[in-house]
């Protein structure tokens, strides 16, 4: 008698769990592309797409609402739909932090990324790029009131940060080809960009550098809040953010560069830059689409 | 296995830091976890009172919560820093939140080990005429350390795995983060894989074995 | 504590009395400084600022960050737990097999996922599961299967040790009556066993929830994920706020469940539904006394 009490509460728990586990199970076939074999393929035929950007990305990729924000986002919005031939395409935005954009793409998580992902020579070995879409170029955040840092080289002694996962911090630590200057600054440890900024402001450490776009998001989201940043403006290196897609899906990657090329043309790159970035000093707005990198 | 001999000497220096940060918490979680259980069986309740909070709130709290608090909370805000250099404050970070965390555990296997000493040691300390604080420490608490030499074996080595978790408090230099960031270069090695989870039970099998050995020898026979 | 006198200390005089008190005194003084110290430090960096709490009084950061990421953290959990419960019942069962075969290679795979760091196996399983299986999301499989193959290992410790507590004259007694070796551990073994498992399975439990955080570092989107991650940046300035309100969540959802556990603990010790003794927890002391009339020094 007792034992199956026990046994009945058991099965309830058990019963109670799957139930969770099932009403949360949503986004069942994912990034399936088994059906198509390329991505402008899925959005013209399935019209539904699985599209990666940051969600912690102030000005890039923000998670405020049920969508992301940004202007990868609503670059990612006007690909997209070039992508589909002009029609509507259904979307579901997945996080993809920097961690993990390799493998999403790889394993078919995402179909396509927008996430400050910047064209390399060791990520072109694991994926296609298609643009850049733009170009932002590595830069130093300093606190408002700190007047002694004035340039990239005098970064060197201080404490700048180290987001897990990133390699911006190389360009000053290291010498080419892995880096850029070569300068002995203290390095603070930190999970994200989040983080670098908190520190920064709480005078934990001295200067935040990686792409003039991210410092510029996080500059414009403390200004609002009171706080103060400023982005020196002397950028040292070319980022070219490019559109992640899986390896050797190159019929995709040439009909993002179309769209890419069509979004200068028409005007609304420009439009956008202006949307997220404007009065952010040191920053300049594009004039045309950049150099695109070829689809291999 | 190219792959883990080519990038063997990163592993190993990250695994080495694993190895430190093993060493100096095991010794710090043991003395802290001591502390924390003479506060809750001590006769003052306010002690009792503090210890049962603390260790209620910390053990149910995620460790990477516990350590991005160690770094976010002691060392940025509250301004505790240990060494000018960030990558050995981190560390340091690291040891003080690992060890606060692990002192919990410590200090719920030794209540449970005071269980085992029978009543009568406890009345026979009392009507020699020893203290709370001198019947705590010649009379109960040796006897339950010889009683929880296992089970401290256990949270010592849950603590020794758990050093991977570093990466929450900013550390950025152990295996786990070395292997990630390999991972991100070449893509999924097993043998890398293999690799560090050999090394973490080179450590630990032997300390669950001799553990269990010294409990077997040091039993209070009754 | 109130039932019993402590056998710690004497019943005070006149003189521990006032030490007593003194000591109560000084550490009362000393507990409110050190609260007063991270309060008066918290306050002096901005960290009470109304601006940087407000975002937890806006319906949408619960709606739209913490339910969501909360959902998601009971989901690994209780994924977990379900496959972990399976795979110590299997595994705790196949270790005390009458057969070396079963019983040496059941006892390999438990040693070895519990020596396993959780977190490297759910980084390894994330990063090789799209080159066995094909493309898909891995951060939940990746994360469940991790936390399930550990957790598993250590639950089938408890239930092989819920096992052997059962008296021998229950199995005797069970054969004697012409059961087969099934029918042993299905109708007498096993019930008796579940009760004095109970406090050891759902306290293992709580680490399977805490450990679900670590899914975090994959990029699994959990109560850590949202909370940490996204409301700060959203917000800026609340990472703060952020960690102590999620930290406030989860050590309230912990201790519902070790509450659980003490008393289905205490429970199962006055009960005489089973014979067998209460398993201790993973990382208690055996102790002899447990259970049994002895009483116990502490509480």
């Amino acid at each position: 008698m007792r034992v199956t009490r026990i046994g009945a509460a058991l099965a309830a728990a058990g019963m109670l769990t799957l139930g969770l586990a099932a009403c949360g199970d949503d986004g069942g076939d994912g990034g399936g592309t088994a059906a198509y074999t390329t991505v402008v393929d899925k959005a013209k035929g399935a019209k539904k797409l699985v599209v990666g950007t940051k969600w912690d990305q102030p000005s890039l990729g923000l998670k405020t609402g049920a969508e992301p924000e940004g202007f990868d986002v609503d670059v990612a919005k006007y690909v997209v739909k070039e992508l589909a031939g002009g029609a509507e395409v259904e979307v579901e935005w997945k996080e993809s932090a920097s961690s993990n954009r390799e493998a999403f793409l790889e394993n078919g998580t995402v179909d396509i990324i927008f996430a400050t992902y910047s064209i390399t020579d060791s990520r072109k070995q694991k994926v296609t790029f298609g643009g850049p879409y733009i170009v932002a170029h590595q830069d130093v955040m300093v606190r408002a009131d700190d007047s002694a840092i004035t340039k990239p080289q005098d970064l060197a002694g201080k404490r700048i940060c180290q987001a897990a996962g990133s390699n911006s911090y190389k360009r000053i630590t290291d010498p080419p080809p892995d880096g850029e200057l070569d300068l002995d600054a203290q390095l603070v440890g930190a999970a994200n960009y989040s983080e670098c900024v908190q520190k920064l402001g709480g005078n934990n450490l001295d200067a935040v550098t990686t792409d003039d776009l991210i410092l510029a998001g996080f500059a414009k989201q403390a200004s609002a809040a009171g706080g103060g940043f400023k982005i020196l403006g002397q950028p040292f290196t070319d980022e070219k953010y490019g559109v992640g897609l899986k390896k050797g899906d190159t019929k995709t990657c040439e009909a993002v560069n179309a769209a890419i090329t069509k979004m200068y043309q028409d005007g609304t790159a420009q439009k956008l830059f202006e949307k997220w970035f404007a009065g952010t000093q040191g920053l300049t707005a594009p004039t045309g689409a950049p150099q695109f990198e070829p689809c291999a | 296995m190219d792959d883990l001999i080519k990038y063997a000497p990163d592993l190993l220096a990250g695994f080495l830091k694993n190895v430190q940060l093993s060493a100096v918490c095991a010794v710090l979680s043991l003395i802290l976890g001591t502390v924390l259980v003479s506060m809750r069986v001590s006769p003052t309740p306010v002690l009792r009172a503090a210890g049962t909070a603390y260790v209620n709130i910390v053990r149910n709290t995620p460790l990477t919560l516990v350590l991005a608090f160690s770094a976010l909370g002691l060392s940025d805000t509250l301004d505790v820093t240990f060494s000018d250099d960030p990558g050995s404050n981190s560390f340091w970070l690291v040891v003080l939140g690992l060890s606060l965390y692990t002192a919990t555990f410590v200090c719920e296997a030794l209540r449970s080990g005071i269980n085992t000493v029978p009543m009568g040691q406890a009345e026979a300390a009392r009507a020699i005429g020893l203290t709370f604080l001198q019947s705590l420490t010649m009379i109960i608490l040796p006897q339950a350390f010889r009683a929880v030499i296992a089970p401290l074996g256990s949270v010592i080595i849950a603590m020794i795995k758990n050093t991977t978790v570093a990466i929450a408090a900013g550390y950025l230099a152990e295996s786990a983060f070395v292997m990630k960031d390999t991972f991100d270069d070449t893509g999924v090695s097993i043998p890398i894989f293999l690799g560090i989870v050999v090394a973490f039970m080179i450590i630990t099998l032997p300390i669950g074995f001799l553990t269990g050995w010294l409990a077997n020898r040091l039993a209070v026979a009754r | 504590m109130s039932s019993q006198a402590n056998v710690l200390f004497d019943t005070p005089g006149p003189r521990a009395r006032l030490r007593n008190n003194i000591l109560t005194l000084l550490a009362t003084v000393a507990i409110l400084y050190a609260l007063y110290a991270v309060y008066a430090k918290f306050d002096a960096r901005g960290q009470w600022e109304g601006r940087i709490w407000q975002p937890f009084l806006e319906p949408y950061t619960w709606t739209g960050y913490i339910i969501p990421g909360l959902l998601g953290t009971l989901k690994a959990a209780g994924l977990g737990a379900v496959f972990a419960l399976i795979f110590g019942a299997v595994f705790g069962i196949a270790r005390l097999s009458d057969h070396r075969w079963i019983r040496l290679p059941a006892g390999m795979i438990v040693e070895t996922f519990r020596a396993i760091p959780l977190l490297l196996l759910i980084f390894f399983l994330f990063y090789l599961a799209p080159s066995v299986l094909g493309g898909g999301d891995y951060t939940l499989i990746a994360l469940v299967t991790g936390l399930a193959l550990y957790n598993g290992s250590v639950l089938a410790e408890v239930v092989r040790a819920g096992i052997r507590a059962v008296p021998r004259g229950q199995a005797e007694a069970a054969y004697a009556i012409g059961l087969r070796k099934g029918g042993v551990m299905r109708l007498v073994l096993l019930p008796q066993a579940v009760t004095a498992m109970m406090p050891a399975i759902v306290s293992q439990l709580v680490v399977l929830l805490k450990d679900t955080a670590l899914g975090y570092i994959i990029a699994y989107v959990d109560l850590l994920n949202y909370g940490f991650k996204i409301i700060p940046a959203v917000h800026f300035g609340s990472l703060i706020p952020a960690a102590i309100v999620i930290g406030v969540i989860y050590v309230g959802l912990n201790m519902a469940l070790s509450a659980l556990a003490t008393w289905l603990e205490k429970r199962s010790r006055r009960s005489r539904k089973t014979s067998a003794k209460p398993v201790v927890p993973p990382g208690a002391a055996v102790a002899p006394g447990v259970g049994s009339s002895t009483k116990a020094i502490v509480d």
